[in-house]
């Protein structure tokens, strides 16, 4: 069981991720990145889609990796790492280094994950190499200028799906990745959010323990997309979590748990009401579209529940 | 002691005696003689390399420059379609300076699909800035495997090598071989050693660094400057490599230019026919030569002026087309001959696997056929 003080002892040698990088305020990125590499007690080698964490970091010449760090592309960070990881196999096999002494852990953004980066992961996870895939997932094409995903959610306004006089936004549903990576019968897969910081490291535990591909999908935001204050980045995820948008649970070996139940689930107005990229959802004109996303949610966490007592 | 094997089957061969760490590789004709030799070379016992099924080349490319760049010596193969999926992820690996040695059926680029040979797929990534060598049958294409570890590694290349051989002609037809001893290659190819791998958690470094303005030029300088460098460690290694086979390799290879007025300048395959038929027109009293391009990338410019010097038609085949501009040897050839007051012509021929027989060879050095030779009837109506 990771505790606060097990992160802070292992920062307190040198920081995987030092200060810094050019990420914005309030952007939960390296949350998730430190919280995920403190962790971790092995050494480890980073792979990084490209996305805001590979240019905010990695300005020739400037790094603020303190671990082995390597981007290729955007599209292909499994693939990478499957490299990596058999490189490793190999130099363990025939000449006598230690096997699985280093952990390799790919961060990618949803992008890298969900859209153009898909197919290598899902070759690389049905392959089965051992490494960790964490998804940093705040829901669009931030990098470039916040453009729609395959993780955007419905109704949120995009530059890509924006809100006008005949839209109200992504007219589609968000892909359910985590799922998606469950079809590929991997022993470890796990939704976390960046601000539950215990339960993360806890699956980070979990993942890098099991004796295969694991995949993490967290939830984490982005002030400009999202369009709130920075310092309101733990509360406008927190309310990802109670409003049941964003359920904490975790599939081992095909068994699914559920991390976390809210007590008193909040109505998803008083997420939305939070981000300027639902606003629009706001108006009264728009009360069959937030119907239609609260009855959405409701019945995919009733789905959830049914596959957590399954 | 010779073999009977095909070019695919002579590079499986290269790749069991390299017996690099990991060979990260998916199907595509005509390549896939060359990962099924190897795979069951593997399956067998007698290569021990990881071989990674990957589930696509853009794959096969970003898991060679993974493990190339973790510490293990990294060979693949492609063809076609599939070098043009990778073609993103080749510019990066030579910007990586990733040592990675990859064979190359070389075939045709869709559409219409096609799987025979041409050399449009290499002409793809002509600019991305890694090695092409260009080998004319089984036999080339296995000394050039061997040469190609070695030329990969040297510490002031540390680029992509790939060793083109043409699809089905060379990849699929079965020729003698003479391999060399297993422990001959190992010891020829040495151990693998790269500075700072990715593994090495004790000194850690970044790869694959995003670069503004302010340094993206002077780093692509740096590998244009690694690529020129080539030209000395390919006449180093086939050297070295000669001692052992008692055959040599170059960059270019000049067939019977003596006193030559007529020169065809050919890549691949090819330039066995053209031999062939020079043979036959010199014993007819013709003064006819070859120029063959082992080395397309880095291109052999002063050598190829040297060996033309004076000779009065220079003919380039060119079996990829570059529509709208002029085809990629001719365009060399022209830059190579500036000034000088030879007559150049070139022609395309042999797309999508169009033989070429010597009897076309010898219409070729008797006229000028044209910008496209061998193509049957009118330009396409509108």
């Amino acid at each position: 069981m990771s505790r606060l003080k097990t992160l802070v002892r292992n920062q307190a040698g040198v920081q995987p991720l030092r200060g810094g990088h050019a990420l914005c305020q309030g952007c939960g990125i390296p949350l998730v990145v430190r919280t995920v590499l403190s962790t971790i007690e092995q050494p480890v080698v980073v792979v990084n889609a490209s996305g805001c964490l590979e240019v905010a970091t990695t300005r020739y010449p400037t790094t603020a990796w303190n671990v082995p760090w390597i981007h290729v592309a955007f599209e292909n960070a499994a693939a990478v790492a499957s490299g990596i990881e058999s490189a490793q196999r190999a130099l363990a096999r025939r000449h006598g280094l230690p096997a699985g002494e280093v952990a390799i852990v790919v961060f990618a953004g949803d992008g890298g994950t969900y859209d153009i980066g898909l197919q290598a992961l899902s070759g690389a996870m049905e392959r089965g190499h051992r490494f960790l895939f964490v998804c940093y997932d705040n829901e669009a094409y931030m990098n470039t200028g916040v453009q729609r995903s395959g993780a955007t959610p419905y109704g949120a306004s995009t530059t890509t799906s924006p809100s006008g006089s005949e839209s109200f936004g992504k007219a589609q549903k968000r892909k359910d990745m985590t799922a998606i990576v469950v079809g590929h019968h991997v022993p470890y897969v796990a939704q976390a959010v960046a601000t539950h910081w215990h339960d993360l490291s806890c699956k980070v535990s979990a993942a890098v323990a099991a004796d295969g591909p694991s995949f993490l999908n967290v939830l984490t935001d982005c002030p400009v997309g999202w369009g709130h204050e920075p310092r309101l980045m733990p509360h406008v995820l927190n309310a990802a979590v109670e409003s049941l948008y964003w359920p904490l649970y975790e599939v081992v070996d095909g068994r699914y748990a559920l991390s976390y139940e809210p007590e008193h689930p909040i109505p998803i107005e008083d997420w939305l009401r939070l981000q300027a990229r639902f606003a629009h959802l706001l108006q009264p004109d728009a009360r069959p579209v937030l119907d239609r996303i609260q009855a959405q949610i409701e019945a995919d966490w009733n789905d959830l529940l049914g596959r957590c007592s399954a | 002691m010779k073999e009977l094997l095909t070019g695919g089957e002579a590079v499986a061969h290269a790749m069991r005696q390299i017996d690099p760490d990991v060979v990260p590789v998916y199907p595509i004709t005509p390549q896939t003689p060359i990962i099924q030799g190897f795979a069951k070379f593997v399956a067998d016992g007698r290569a021990h390399a990881e071989l990674v099924d990957v589930e696509s080349e853009h794959s096969a490319m970003s898991a060679a420059i993974g493990s190339a760049l973790a510490g293990a010596r990294t060979i693949t193969a492609t063809s076609s379609q599939g070098l043009a999926l990778m073609a993103e992820v080749v510019y990066i690996a030579a910007s990586m300076r990733a040592p990675i040695v990859m064979a190359v059926g070389n075939r045709a680029l869709s559409g219409p699909v096609n799987i025979h040979c041409d050399h449009s797929d290499s002409m793809l990534i002509r600019d991305s800035g890694v090695v092409q060598l260009f080998a004319e049958n089984a036999q080339e294409s296995y000394d050039f495997m061997v040469a190609a570890t070695r030329i990969a590694e040297d510490p002031k290349v540390m680029l992509p090598v790939l060793v083109c051989l043409d699809g089905f002609t060379i990849t699929h037809a079965a020729e003698p071989v003479e391999l060399l001893a297993d422990e001959e290659v190992r010891h020829f190819v040495g151990d693998y050693d790269l500075p700072h791998p990715i593994l090495d958690v004790r000194e850690p470094a970044s790869h694959g660094l995003f670069a503004m303005p302010d340094h993206y030029f002077e780093l692509r300088r740096q590998q244009a400057a690694a690529l020129d460098y080539v030209q000395l460690v390919l006449a180093e290694t086939a050297s070295a490599l000669e001692v052992l086979t008692g055959r040599r390799l170059s960059a270019v290879e000049e067939y019977r230019l003596d006193d030559a007025d007529r020169v065809i300048v050919a890549l691949g395959a090819t330039a066995g026919t053209v031999k062939d038929t020079v043979d036959e027109l010199r014993l007819e009293g013709e003064n006819v030569g070859l120029l063959r391009i082992c080395s397309f990338r880095p291109f052999p410019s002063v050598e190829v002026a040297a060996a033309l010097a004076g000779v009065e038609t220079v003919i380039v085949l060119d079996r990829a087309d570059s529509p709208g501009g002029t085809p990629p040897l001719h365009a060399e050839l022209a830059a190579c001959l500036y000034g000088s007051r030879c007559a150049l012509r070139g022609h395309v021929y042999g797309l999508g696997g169009r033989d070429l027989h010597s009897e076309d060879v010898r219409e070729i050095f008797a006229f000028d056929q044209g910008a496209y030779f061998g193509v049957r009837g009118d330009e396409c109506p509108a």
